[in-house]
């Protein structure tokens, strides 16, 4: 079957077989691998991508559901070369260390704000509850969130 | 010299965090090479059982198949091991735990194969299964690895001083039993390897999720039968490993390995989660007994010790980790008389092995909830009886070692745990508080107002620390040297690598600080190479906490050589006394006389034109350690830090659940390089430790795991810690760069043994076995289900 959607900000189509996985179209046809596969049961959050704005885990979602919807992934969240706020704030507060959760968890904490753009520590770490750390202990992740909170509110 | 750095100690970026946070990081599975096969694995569902024959005739000529590899495609070591050879790479005649692969079918995709296994026809004998380490040195008991002739792995015998002797002269005595559970690295990356032939001469290169690249490479060799250079391994990013990603690693890169070199053609392994849990080597479970003998001053005169661990189906690391228990039995403390004798055995359980603490949280765990509890029996607070026994400079350890030559930091670590957490008043107030009790009036059974239990009334705080001390490096356990490469490009940007490994903790980072610093660089002009065993010098596993003092001092040293050839240079050119002293900060070259002579770029430039070699090769190696193995003394480490933990927790009583409020940890980690870096090693270590101590835990049923992936292996997850303080005490230390020393293991090993004196000082009842999950807390019991189901039985 042919799936056609929004990638990245690109239009897509491609044909993809009914039992074939988000995460897999996404890592096998698209080469987009920054989505990482943790567990396969949805529980790890590392295959974290956003679907129409909202943070699911591609490993529960097949490649046909995404026909007609906007798809976001870690490679899509930047402006050109401009590192999203996100980004720039994990940088700077030591937010990552093995990475491997990162993508997802940037893209946990971006549904996140712009849903709710004054977020409380709970409601962060509400967000990225699904999205298992072993490395950080959460704590450089949740300032980082914070802080681009912040940052985004004095801009508007 | 703490003063005058310009970059460490201070917040750098991570220097890998750019390619990490934008996805573009490549981790071992998200290479792919044109023609690579993938590979799956034939298991049987037995914890012990004789392979009489594996029939593959149905399956031999199906089109998805494109090789069938077993032990009779290995050339070389059909068994392998970090230390003793006990470990099958395929598991042809016996299998002695549920993770042990027999043979490996290669094709085009998984999908198409794994179908295929269910009809592999497997004729095997099943054997009695062996799952009580308790039951593993009986004379009757059924033989894991019958050509070692007992289910031994190791013994380790510890005397000091004169055992009976010491609790003669005790006024009492206390004796305990403390259990610790088995538990799973639950690194986020399942491992993933892909080897490439690379034609006769070049043998084979190996890219993966590999900790130990040189470790990996010595025994894809030796099952290759192929010499060192032949087999090249480069580190893929690694997705986390805390001690995991080793023996496995090995063994499935050696697989990857043959198949690449019978197929001709790269071949990848992935595992799923399940599998990863089901193969990979794990945390020792421990049974700790302990018997201490005390005077009523408080001071300890005798400790008898026996440790035994469960190191499951295969030798792995168990004898150097037990060597670390050993080492450390009797924690910090200063103590006459010492009988210890540590055992590892072999069953048929999960195989265990290397795990960030090595060894050390299951004795932490126990002695210090034995010193919490002799401070309540003679009214003391827990700081008091640790800073009586607690080492001082001068002290000699349980192995007879004199600590000397660096601040011996402990009592500092403790004073200032307990000061920035007011804990002997906290401590002190929780114990007044009585257990809320329900007082039902004779006249009528309705419940005054006053007499409802409000929700608050069922939390209940406790406040607990744990202390420990803990020897840097390798320590007796072998060779301890590192090797850093360094070279210098003409327009001043620099090229820098070592052999230590990059896992996650922020290594490169570090090392690129420690650089900059020396040649006044900034760290953005150095650019961090790939590790790869074909350019790098061997520098020994990247374990034991030694990445920062002994890679950081290879760094140092080669930075310094190039600098001092770079200062002699400079002298020189700008005709400047032999005197004159040479300085580089800021980009730029400065001399004492005259200022600023140059930019790092222009005297790389004059250098360059005189034909000077920029590039050199640092070394670092640790000074000798020895140890006697028939009486376990000797000086053990070179050197040791210390570390102080405060957990405050809320206990339900109801529930039984512990949330932890806050930990304070105190380290001395010497001096502090990479500012970010260090303190994500106590958040994250504190987290694991956490785990460790109130919810982790894999259950098996006959060998069987029964928790396989993150629905039932439960790791701590955004909400389920609160407030983390990270506090470093920066002790002077004549090793390390800078005399920094070591932090990974230290900030995971503590926090257990604290959240657990912690719900003591709640509850006013002592918990003996981890982890502190629910029924644990309210039955004093573990809770488990009758088969690999799910559902609770006693």
């Amino acid at each position: 079957m042919e799936v056609r959607f929004k990638l990245n900000g690109k239009e897509v189509a491609t044909a993809t077989a009914s039992n074939i996985r988000l995460i897999d179209l996404l890592r096998d046809k698209f080469n987009l691998t920054g989505t990482k596969e943790g567990c396969g049961i949805g529980e790890c959050g590392a295959c974290t991508i956003l679907m129409d704005g909202r943070a699911v885990n591609s490993c529960l979602v097949l490649a046909a559901q995404a026909n007609g919807k906007e798809i976001i992934t870690i490679e899509g969240i930047a402006d050109g070369d401009i590192l999203h706020p996100l980004q720039r704030r994990f940088l700077s507060n030591g937010a990552i260390q093995c990475g491997y959760c990162t993508p997802g968890m940037v893209l946990s904490a971006s549904a996140l704000l712009s849903q709710n753009p004054d977020p409380s520590e709970e409601d962060i770490k509400e967000a990225i509850a699904g999205n298992l750390c072993r490395c950080t202990g959460y704590k450089q992740i949740i300032d980082a969130v914070k802080e681009t909170a912040k940052e985004l509110q004095l801009k508007q | 010299m703490n003063k005058g750095f310009s970059v460490v100690g201070k917040s750098v970026i991570r220097e890998d965090g750019i390619d990490k946070v934008t996805g573009k990081a490549k981790f071992a599975d998200d290479y792919k090479f044109d023609g690579m096969l993938h590979a799956v694995m034939l298991r049987i569902n037995e914890a012990h059982a004789r392979i009489n024959s594996v029939d593959f005739l149905e399956i031999e000529n199906n089109r998805n198949v494109f090789s069938i590899i077993s032990s009779a495609d290995i050339p070389g070591a059909k068994k392998v091991g970090m230390i003793k050879n006990d470990q099958p790479i395929f598991c042809d005649e016996k299998v002695v735990t549920p993770g042990d692969v027999i043979a490996m079918l290669v094709g085009e995709s998984e999908d198409g194969l794994r179908p295929l296994l269910s009809k592999i026809k497997i004729d095997y004998s099943p054997l009695p299964v062996l799952n009580d380490p308790k039951k593993s040195l009986d004379k009757d008991a059924v033989l894991i690895h019958p050509e070692a002739g007992s289910n031994l792995i190791i013994h380790h015998p510890l005397r000091k001083g004169d055992i009976q002797k010491g609790f003669d002269e005790s006024d009492e005595i206390l004796e305990q039993t403390y259990t610790t559970q088995l538990i799973e690295h639950a690194y986020i990356e399942p491992e993933a390897v892909i080897a490439i032939p690379q034609g006769i001469s070049q043998g084979v290169k190996i890219i993966g999720s590999i900790q130990n690249p040189f470790s990996c490479r010595r025994i894809v060799a030796a099952v290759l039968n192929l010499p060192l250079a032949k087999v090249r391994v480069q580190q893929a990013h690694l997705g986390g490993s805390f001690g995991g990603k080793d023996d496995t690693m090995a063994i499935l890169a050696a697989r990857a390995a043959v198949a690449a070199l019978k197929t001709g053609r790269p071949v990848k392994i992935r595992y799923s989660r399940e599998e990863s849990i089901l193969e990979s080597y794990k945390r020792h479970p421990y049974i700790l007994d302990y018997k201490a003998g005390y005077m009523k001053n408080g001071k300890i005169k005798a400790i008898k010790i026996e440790l035994l661990a469960d190191g499951g189906a295969y030798t792995s690391m168990s004898p150097f980790v037990t060597w670390r228990s050993v080492v450390q039995a009797t924690g910090p403390y200063e103590i006459e008389n010492v009988h210890t004798d540590v055992r590892a055995v072999y069953t048929n359980n999960p195989y265990t092995g290397a795990m960030r603490g090595f060894g050390s949280p299951q004795p932490i765990f126990a002695q210090e909830s034995l010193m919490d509890e002799i401070a309540l029996r003679l009214g003391m607070t827990p700081d008091e009886i640790r800073r009586i026994n607690g080492y001082k400079v001068g002290s000699v350890t349980a192995t007879g070692q004199t600590l000397k030559d660096h601040d011996v930091n402990l009592i500092t670590v403790l004073s200032t745990a307990c000061e920035n957490t007011d804990f002997a008043k906290k401590w002190k107030n929780n114990l007044k508080k009585k257990s809320v009790a329900l007082e039902l009036s004779k006249d009528s059974p309705i419940l005054k107002d006053d007499q409802f239990i409000r929700p608050d009334d069922n939390i209940k705080k406790g406040i607990g620390l744990a202390l420990s001390f803990r020897g840097c490096s390798l320590g007796a356990e072998g060779m301890d040297a590192s090797a850093a490469y360094i070279s210098i490009q003409n327009d001043g940007s620099v090229y820098l690598d070592c052999g230590l490994a990059e896992n996650g903790q922020g290594l490169r980072t570090t090392y690129t600080i420690i650089a900059s610093e020396v040649l006044g660089v900034s760290p953005d002009k150095i650019i961090y190479l790939e590790l790869d065993t074909g350019i790098t010098p061997d520098s020994g596993p990247t374990v034991a906490s030694r990445g920062t003092i002994m890679g950081g001092g290879a760094v140092k040293n080669a930075a310094e050589t190039v600098r001092d050839k770079l200062t002699a240079l400079v002298k020189e050119e700008f005709k400047l006394p032999a005197d004159d002293i040479i300085s580089f900060t800021d980009n730029h070259v400065h001399s004492e006389s005259e200022g600023t002579l140059a930019s790092f770029q222009d005297v790389c430039k004059i250098a360059s034109s005189q034909g000077m070699n920029l590039s050199a090769i640092g070394w670092y190696k640790g000074p000798n350690v020895h140890w006697d193995e028939e009486t376990g003394q000797g000086d053990a480490y070179f050197t040791y830090v210390y570390g102080c933990q405060v957990a405050e927790v809320s206990v339900n009583i109801s529930t039984g659940e512990v949330y932890i409020d806050k930990i304070t940890a105190v380290h001395d980690p010497g001096t502090v390089i990479n500012r970010l870096g260090a303190e994500g090693q106590v958040f994250g270590g504190v987290t694991q430790g956490a785990g460790y101590g109130i919810f982790e835990e894999v259950t098996t049923d006959k060998g069987f795991i029964r928790e396989l992936n993150f629905d039932t292996y439960t790791i701590p997850t955004s909400k389920d810690i609160s407030e983390i303080i990270p506090i470093f005490v920066e002790g002077k230390e004549s090793y390390g760069p800078w005399g920094a020393k070591s932090l990974g293991e230290p900030t995971l090993e503590l926090t257990a043994a604290a959240i657990s004196n912690a719900v003591c000082n709640a509850l006013g009842k002592r918990l003996f076995n981890l982890p502190l999950n629910l029924e644990e807390v309210l039955l004093n019991i573990k809770l488990r289900p009758a088969d690999t189901k799910r559902g609770s039985l006693v």
